[in-house]
């Protein structure tokens, strides 16, 4: 069976500055791979390029059998994102902005209520996003990027703001349990390290070992 | 229009609806600066080549708010990443954004050019309304391609509330002279002689150019 | 890489800029209404018609430089917008005292070439201030190259409207550009522009030559210090 993620010599510039060089991973169909690193190791920059955001400057990149950067425009179909920002419309509500998104993927408005109702939302639904909390815009968030059902999943710290009930209520979506390949950035190392397959270090966009030294 | 581009458009008029940020700051904008206008000149009532010049540049003015505020939803909810991460095709963000700017500068017209004839214009309006529409809509086409292109390249730049009006208005300088000449015989007391094909054959030809052009090149805007 | 062939194209430009310069002051005759101020006419056109090919050449680079995804086209792009950037200030100078001279104002708006150039001339300067508040370098080439296009497409379309607006023609030496010239008149006028064109020529290769080099040791420091 092909591997979710090949990534060979992964080489990505900012400028004449190194954001990443030499990254080398396999992640197999149904995996997660832990992402690990301090800040500005080039974690970030790692999923953006895996979400199909930034073009690989140099090395080998295969993603869902898609090689990038010809093949990108495959990617936003079968790849969901959950980064830093929600990526919600604050003045829409939550159920506008997942019926937007839903429409863009061809995805029927059926899945919009299911959905409000696994993450718990189906109450708040109504109301404009900036009249929610961060723990309910994060829930949002992470219905928007299972929207469509894809098989990779990029979580950049996705439990920052939940609350252990929304946290559980996730699970099934963006979890392990979830069956979906995942790459998974965190800063909770033990807690990362406990729920995935295989782990990557980066220091200043080169991998390291993960140990004590990734954070210093 | 296709479906991505629709889906957009939609979404954009509904947050317009809801926040009412830029048609009737635009509205507001146009009547003010005709009170400007009736300062600055010094002049009740206006007719030919003034009353024409004082409308399209107010006009044009206005759009610069308008052409800021593009991409001001996107700005907001951190970038336009959503609109990356979407398999969306870059032409039909282009078609609809281009589409929006069209639409609300045609709102705000709607108010704004009867506000001038109540207020500025001499002559009255009526027997010109129909070539007056056509002058329109050929300029706020070719004002909505050039808009969206230019609100996407300073979409992510750091001083992009400079970079609109120094990059829009230069480039409208041609739609400008259209419509000014277009309409000045328009608005005089009796009717002068006419050479709207003129005219409205070089918007024709600046809007087909721009529409094309950036369409062209709207893919290398929003890429990484 | 672009300095092959610089220094013969300098001294071509050195010795067509003098061969000019000599025809303008003894060999051109006088122009009957004008007089001798008439000959800045020598400097200030074929300076506006390199420019605008420059601009037009900046927009061409661009262009390859998106299909080809090679910097080295945007820097192409960069530096014939930037010399021509200066041109156009000197046609707008040179206009400027052309017209004072000939018609006793600092700015006449009468003639479309001028008249259009100002308005390029205003587009362009934005080039700087866009370019350099894109902090990510890839993104600044790519949407300078972008600008470079969508204001090369400009040029000519501006140049039309502006010239369909005039309402009266002034029979200026510019619209004698054509062939109405006298011979000598023509002679000289084509020297110039020919040495205003190898200079434009020369200034491009010469900054990208230093662009290049300096970018180079730039390379060569980095790697250095990563090694050490």
């Amino acid at each position: 069976m092909d591997a979710a993620i090949e990534l060979d010599n992964l080489a990505r510039r900012y400028g004449e500055r190194v954001a990443l060089a030499g990254v080398t991973v396999s992640v197999a169909s149904g995996a997660t791979l832990a992402v690990l690193g301090g800040n500005g190791a080039g974690k970030t920059t790692l999923l953006r390029v895996l979400a199909g955001l930034l073009r690989p400057h140099g090395g080998a990149a295969r993603v869902l059998g898609a090689s990038l950067p010809g093949d990108r425009w495959r990617l936003p179909a079968r790849v969901g994102y959950l980064g830093h920002e929600p990526l919600l419309y604050r003045e829409l509500s939550g159920r506008e902005n997942l019926r937007y998104h839903a429409r863009l993927h061809g995805v029927p408005d059926a899945r919009v209520d299911e959905l409000l109702a696994a993450v718990g939302m189906e109450e708040r639904a109504g109301d404009a996003v900036r009249d929610l909390s961060k723990g309910m815009v994060q829930r949002l968030a992470a219905a928007r990027a299972v929207l469509h059902d894809p098989e990779l999943l990029l979580l950049d710290e996705p439990r920052a703001s939940l609350d252990p009930v929304a946290a559980e209520l996730l699970e099934p979506l963006i979890g392990r349990a979830s069956g979906r390949t995942r790459v998974l950035v965190s800063h909770d190392v033990e807690g990362a390290l406990a729920e995935s397959d295989l782990s990557l270090g980066l220091r200043g966009g080169r991998p390291a070992p993960v140990d004590a030294e990734l954070y210093r | 229009m296709t479906r991505a581009a629709r889906t957009i458009l939609r979404k954009d008029l509904l947050i317009e609806v809801r926040t009412k940020e830029s048609v009737p700051a635009m509205v507001l904008f146009s009547i003010t600066v005709y009170v400007l206008f009736h300062f600055g000149l010094d002049r009740d009532s206006l007719d030919g080549e003034l009353a024409s010049g004082v409308l399209w540049v107010t006009l044009l003015l206005a759009a610069v708010i308008g052409v800021s505020r593009l991409f001001a939803a996107e700005r907001e909810q951190g970038g336009i990443d959503g609109l990356l991460l979407a398999p969306v095709d870059r032409t039909a963000l282009f078609v609809a954004k281009a589409a929006a700017l069209f639409l609300f500068l045609t709102a705000v017209e709607l108010v704004a050019v009867p506000a001038f004839a109540l207020l500025l214009l001499g002559p009255g309006l009526g027997g010109a309304l129909p070539e007056l529409f056509a002058v329109l809509a050929l300029g706020n086409l070719g004002v909505a391609a050039v808009g969206a292109l230019v609100a996407a390249l300073a979409a992510e730049t750091r001083a992009h509330e400079l970079i609109v009006p120094l990059l829009l208005l230069p480039l409208l300088v041609p739609v400008l002279i259209a419509c000014a000449q277009a309409t000045e015989p328009l608005f005089r007391q009796e009717a002068g002689p006419e050479d709207l094909g003129r005219w409205l054959s070089l918007l024709t030809l600046y809007d087909v150019v721009f529409v094309l052009l950036s369409i062209a090149v709207f893919d290398f805007l929003l890429e990484d | 890489m672009y300095s092959k062939g610089l220094a013969p194209l300098a001294a071509a430009t050195v010795v067509t800029i003098t061969t000019a310069m000599a025809m303008v002051f003894f060999y051109a005759p006088n122009d009957a209404d004008q007089g001798f101020v008439q000959k800045i006419f020598y400097v200030h056109v074929p300076m506006a018609i390199v420019a605008l090919c420059g601009f037009i050449a900046g927009g061409v680079f661009a262009i390859r430089h998106l299909r080809s995804d090679d910097s080295s086209w945007d820097m192409r792009s960069y530096v014939a917008i930037h010399i021509s950037i200066i041109l156009g200030l000197g046609v707008l100078v040179t206009g400027a005292i052309w017209a004072k001279a000939s018609w006793g104002h600092w700015w006449v708006w009468d003639e479309p070439v001028l008249v259009s150039f100002l308005v390029v001339f205003l587009l362009y300067c934005v080039y700087y201030p866009l370019r350099f508040s894109i902090e990510d370098p890839d993104r600044q080439a790519r949407y300078s190259s972008v600008f470079a296009i969508a204001a090369g497409a400009f040029v000519p379309l501006n140049f039309v409207a502006v010239r369909l607006a005039e309402a009266y023609t002034h029979p200026r030496v510019l619209s004698q550009t054509g062939g109405d010239l006298p011979g000598d008149m023509r002679l000289t006028f084509l020297v110039s522009l020919l040495g205003m064109a190898l200079l434009f020529v020369t200034m491009w290769k010469l900054e990208l030559t230093a662009k290049h080099a300096s970018m180079q040791l730039k390379r060569l420091r980095n790697r250095a210090r990563v090694a050490a």
